[in-house]
């Protein structure tokens, strides 16, 4: 590994989310890549959701990360193999958690769409970030920002969010 | 090339169309989880759609941007299913201009998903790998909306007495237009012959069987449909695209080439 490609990787370590402060890019899954390619540095990222508003800040703050430290590059956005929940480090669930939002479970395997509408009988339990309980109940599919639902806890009434599984 | 770039615009319009609409309850929705809930499905359609677009423009080259293509076409050049451009009342909501009814909203939402979790999951095997990629985020999300939109259908059909009547209602104005998801366009053909579409009479039995499904747990009839088959994905629309157009493009072309 080039030492500029070593620097990239350094300066872009605790490069933090834009709108969950708490996680970093990396620990997201969102920084896929550092390469040397043919015209120069290039930054791989991969979308979360298709319409993300944080994208092209995302795009900027990498640029600009990189740029305080003297090194030019440029962002590639790359869709496939599509970003996943799974790729969330563990590191990065603990995080989301202590921030007080309920990080994602394993996604089901496959894609079936059948499947995946009809409900198992019991729905999975999403503990409480703050009390710990799995007595909670889901209050809307949708929370503040597209990857995350609205959850409520039944024992200490706090209501959270929920990052989906995706 | 071209049986490419128009199965995209179909596939692009589709989704910007219904963002659009769906955005209309952004402020004004029945509680305020169903407000955010819409305005984030919407999110999730423009961003397809902004995929979309962004591919359309870079096989047509030249000038083209994702921009031009969503403000700068007419409604005779969009290739949406007029069943995404109605407004959002239904039979029983009184005025046209005065009236969005939610039962409607979650009724289209929910034909439509239904059939582009099919269609997404199908095009996940496209010729076109960048068609496939875009296909293969879209449908993590559109399981959402259906799971949403299917959830609500139920709630609402197996409701009250009066939520029923109305959603019913909104089904029996809705489903004849999705007559037209299965009468195959020019583009449709070119695209499905050049393996980058997807021949929807093979997704047909699996959309019955979650149609019916939901329908059956929501305790609706699911209507006989039969007669004029709308012609959206061919550029003939219906009255309502054009307002729809007039207020997403209207920004736009006040201040061409403007950046913000």
């Amino acid at each position: 590994m080039s030492t500029t490609v070593e620097a990239a990787w350094a300066a872009l370590e605790d490069l933090a989310d834009p709108e969950i402060p708490v996680i970093s890019l990396r620990d997201l899954g969102i920084l896929r890549d550092v390469r040397q390619g043919a015209d120069g540095l290039e930054v791989v990222i991969t979308p979360t959701y298709s319409g993300c508003p944080a994208m092209s800040q995302i795009e900027d703050d990498v640029k600009a990360t990189l740029l305080a430290k003297g090194i030019a590059a440029r962002v590639v956005t790359q869709l496939a193999p599509a970003w996943t929940t799974d790729w969330m480090s563990e590191a990065g669930k603990a995080k989301l958690h202590a921030y007080g939002i309920a990080p994602p479970h394993q996604t089901p395997a496959g894609s079936n769409v059948v499947r995946f509408i009809s409900r198992p009988a019991k729905a999975e339990t999403v503990p409480c970030p703050r009390c710990g309980s799995g007595n909670t109940v889901e209050s809307s599919h949708f929370g503040s920002t597209a990857c995350k639902a609205l959850y409520k806890c039944l024992d200490c009434q706090e209501p959270f969010d929920y990052f989906k599984p995706y | 090339m071209s049986a490419a770039i128009d199965y995209l615009l179909h596939l692009a319009d589709n989704a910007l169309v219904l963002g659009q609409r769906n955005a209309e309850w952004c402020g004004h929705g029945p509680i305020l989880e169903e407000d955010i809930a819409l305005s984030n499905v919407s999110l999730d359609l423009i961003g397809q759609a902004r995929l979309l677009y962004q591919l359309v423009a870079t096989l047509k080259g030249g000038n083209t941007t994702e921009d031009r293509l969503a403000y700068f076409r007419d409604s005779g050049d969009f290739r949406n299913y007029t069943l995404l451009e109605l407004p959002h009342h239904g039979p029983l909501s009184g005025y046209a201009q005065s009236s969005m009814d939610y039962g409607t909203t979650i009724v289209r939402n929910f034909l439509y998903s239904a059939l582009m979790a099919l269609l997404w999951e199908a095009l996940e095997n496209s010729a076109n790998t960048d068609l496939a990629a875009i296909a293969a985020k879209s449908l993590k999300e559109v399981r959402y909306h259906l799971r949403h939109s299917r959830d609500w259908l139920v709630r609402l059909g197996d409701g009250t007495d009066e939520s029923h009547a109305r959603v019913q209602a909104s089904l029996d104005h809705l489903f004849p237009y999705t007559q037209e998801f299965w009468a195959q366009s020019p583009a449709e053909a070119a695209a499905v012959a050049a393996g980058v579409g997807v021949d929807l009479l093979t997704l047909k039995a699996d959309w019955d069987g979650i149609v019916d499904a939901a329908l059956a747990e929501a305790t609706l009839q699911r209507p006989v449909v039969e007669g004029y088959v709308t012609e959206g994905k061919k550029g003939l629309h219906s009255e309502h695209l054009g307002f729809l157009l007039a207020e997403m493009q209207s920004l736009a072309r006040a201040h061409p080439n403007g950046n913000w």
